[in-house]
């Protein structure tokens, strides 16, 4: 299986890898998947309370190549958006983007699931409403 | 890093030994002759070669030449082997007993002999890989047919207890089989010495051409015959019909005659740089090496770094050098390797795992290459792993409630 030259250049010069300070009002942390399932990504987002824009975002992942990928992508695709532009993103824009084979797919699912459950940890922080099947 | 590549996958197969394409070449154009045309010298020449690489692989083997049937390879001959017996000794019963961590060739066969009719019993291993003796004469029952046992684990390397396993047959008076394709030609492997009845093996695993393998079937105490799975005209005695693919026969056979003279000494350099790698990754954390390390194959090891997945670890590396893993995102079914899984390594080991095996023409510069390139990999890796930092920090990860997808 040969990798698409978008998911190499993300896997050897990923993008925003690191940690945010979870303990920080503004800051929204997702964690998805399950080391048995061979993935598992942490998405973080630092959020401008004013304006409702993302000003930051940081990844990790244990996962395959696709799944650094798709999670380094999610990272770049965050930051400048707003919060409720970010709740946007679909994983087919990643698959598209990194031209994901079918096999690979999931790994954009999980990246999707990744952002949402970022987003809906700041909100939770933030005393908004949020929608039960972002936590799912 | 330019054109610099390693292979260390020699269980998935090897190169083919100079000296064994030199012996096959000739019979590709001038002795070209099928080896049953009986009535011309081409056809004469043909057999001639097919019984002197006959010969040469009963060697290896310490058997006789008329006990050694040619296939198409180890699956071909694993089929050949259970379904034949089972066929041909339906009267006298229909259990098999055979083990989780058998390579698909066997377990799926066993499958499909279970909608004939078939009674199997899946073993399970222990942690290190070897089965249960008790458990397997426990299982043993007035209708069991056959054992089937491979020698070496094609993922691990771990060699089972074979001598034991042929006495409890003995005893019983059950056949006992043996996938043997990651042992010959690398250990020694004389079925009659340990009770092996019939045996599987293949030319691509030691140094030979991929196409061609072999079924060893004892014919003296016991007699054992395998019913046909290719009928159309008899050939290997019945056993196996269709034209001898006499190139590849005679490399198989120059294989052999190469291991015979040859493996002892390969076996000693690689255990040593096996060993050497081993070492060199046991200084990193959380490190675990899957499998008996003392009744192994002595060109393996199968490593799990723990945190960072396989295929995302290989790709750190994979330009240059070539292994396999037990990840999920490495197989067509992305289900982790149920060899790793059988010995109860949970799937997250078994994800982060890779199998080393080297070979003949692996070097010791290749070995301190794949060990610092690795080593980088897995440090790379850990950086981008978030389970890694939770472990550093102290996390109790099993305690964490994964929102699984």
């Amino acid at each position: 299986m040969a990798y698409s030259n978008k998911v190499l250049e993300h896997f050897q010069n990923p993008r925003n890898v690191g940690t945010l300070d979870k303990s920080k009002k503004n800051v929204g942390t997702g964690l998805v998947g399950a080391p048995e399932c061979g993935d598992v990504m942490r998405l973080q987002i630092e959020v401008d309370e004013a304006t409702g824009v993302i000003q930051d975002a940081k990844f990790k992942t244990f996962g395959c190549g696709s799944a650094i990928a798709s999670s380094s992508l999610a990272t770049e695709w965050l930051k400048g958006k707003s919060v409720e532009d970010a709740m946007k993103i679909d994983n087919m824009d990643i698959v598209e983007e990194l031209a994901l084979p079918p096999v690979k797919i999931h790994c954009s699912v999980l990246a999707e699931d990744a952002i949402k459950a970022a987003i809906a940890d700041y909100k939770q922080k933030n005393g908004v409403e949020v929608a039960s099947e972002a936590t799912a | 890093m330019g054109a610099r590549k390693i292979y260390l996958d020699n269980n998935a197969t090897t190169p083919c030994d100079p000296r064994v394409v030199d012996a096959m070449v000739p019979y590709f154009f001038e002795h070209h002759g099928n080896a049953a045309s009986r009535n011309h010298p081409f056809g004469w020449e043909a057999e001639e070669a097919v019984d002197y690489a006959r010969e040469q692989v009963a060697k290896l083997l310490g058997a006789d030449e008329k006990e050694i049937i040619f296939t198409s390879g180890a699956t071909e001959s694993d089929n050949l082997a259970i379904k034949g017996v089972f066929d041909m000794y339906s009267r006298k019963g229909n259990h098999i007993i055979t083990v989780k961590t058998e390579h698909k060739a066997v377990l799926d066969t066993c499958n499909k002999l279970e909608k004939h009719g078939a009674e199997v019993t899946y073993l399970n291993v222990q942690p290190d890989g070897l089965i249960d003796l008790a458990e397997l004469e426990a299982a043993i029952k007035p209708n069991t047919i056959l054992v089937s046992v491979m020698w070496a684990n094609n993922e691990t390397g771990v060699i089972q207890p074979m001598k034991e396993i042929g006495q409890i047959c003995e005893k019983h008076g059950v056949l006992f089989f043996s996938d043997a394709t990651q042992a010959v030609g690398k250990i020694k492997t004389h079925p009659r010495e340990v009770g092996v009845h019939i045996m599987a093996f293949t030319a691509h695993k030691m140094y030979g051409p991929k196409g061609v393998g072999a079924l060893y079937v004892s014919r003296k105490s016991p007699r054992v015959k395998v019913t046909a799975q290719m009928d159309g005209g008899g050939h290997e005695r019945g056993m196996r019909s269709g034209t001898l693919n006499v190139p590849g026969i005679v490399g198989l056979g120059k294989a052999a005659e190469i291991a015979m003279q040859e493996m002892e000494q390969d076996a000693a350099r690689l255990s040593r740089l096996r060993d050497k790698l081993e070492q060199g990754f046991k200084e990193m954390e959380e490190i675990y090496i899957n499998g008996n390390v003392e009744h192994r194959m002595p060109h393996v090891t199968n490593i799990s770094f723990k945190h960072v997945e396989g295929e995302g670890l290989m790709m750190t590396f994979n330009q240059e050098i070539a292994l396999s893993s037990g990840s999920a995102c490495t197989s067509a079914s992305l289900e982790p390797s149920y060899v790793l899984v059988a010995l109860g390594l949970g799937d997250d080991l078994a994800h982060s795992s890779l199998r080393f095996s080297l070979g003949r023409f692996t070097t010791e510069a290749d070995v301190d290459y794949a060990l610092e390139a690795v080593k980088k990999g897995v440090n790379h890796m850990r950086d981008l792993s978030p389970i890694w930092e939770m472990y550093k920090e102290g996390v109790d990860l099993t305690k964490i409630e994964w929102a699984e997808h």
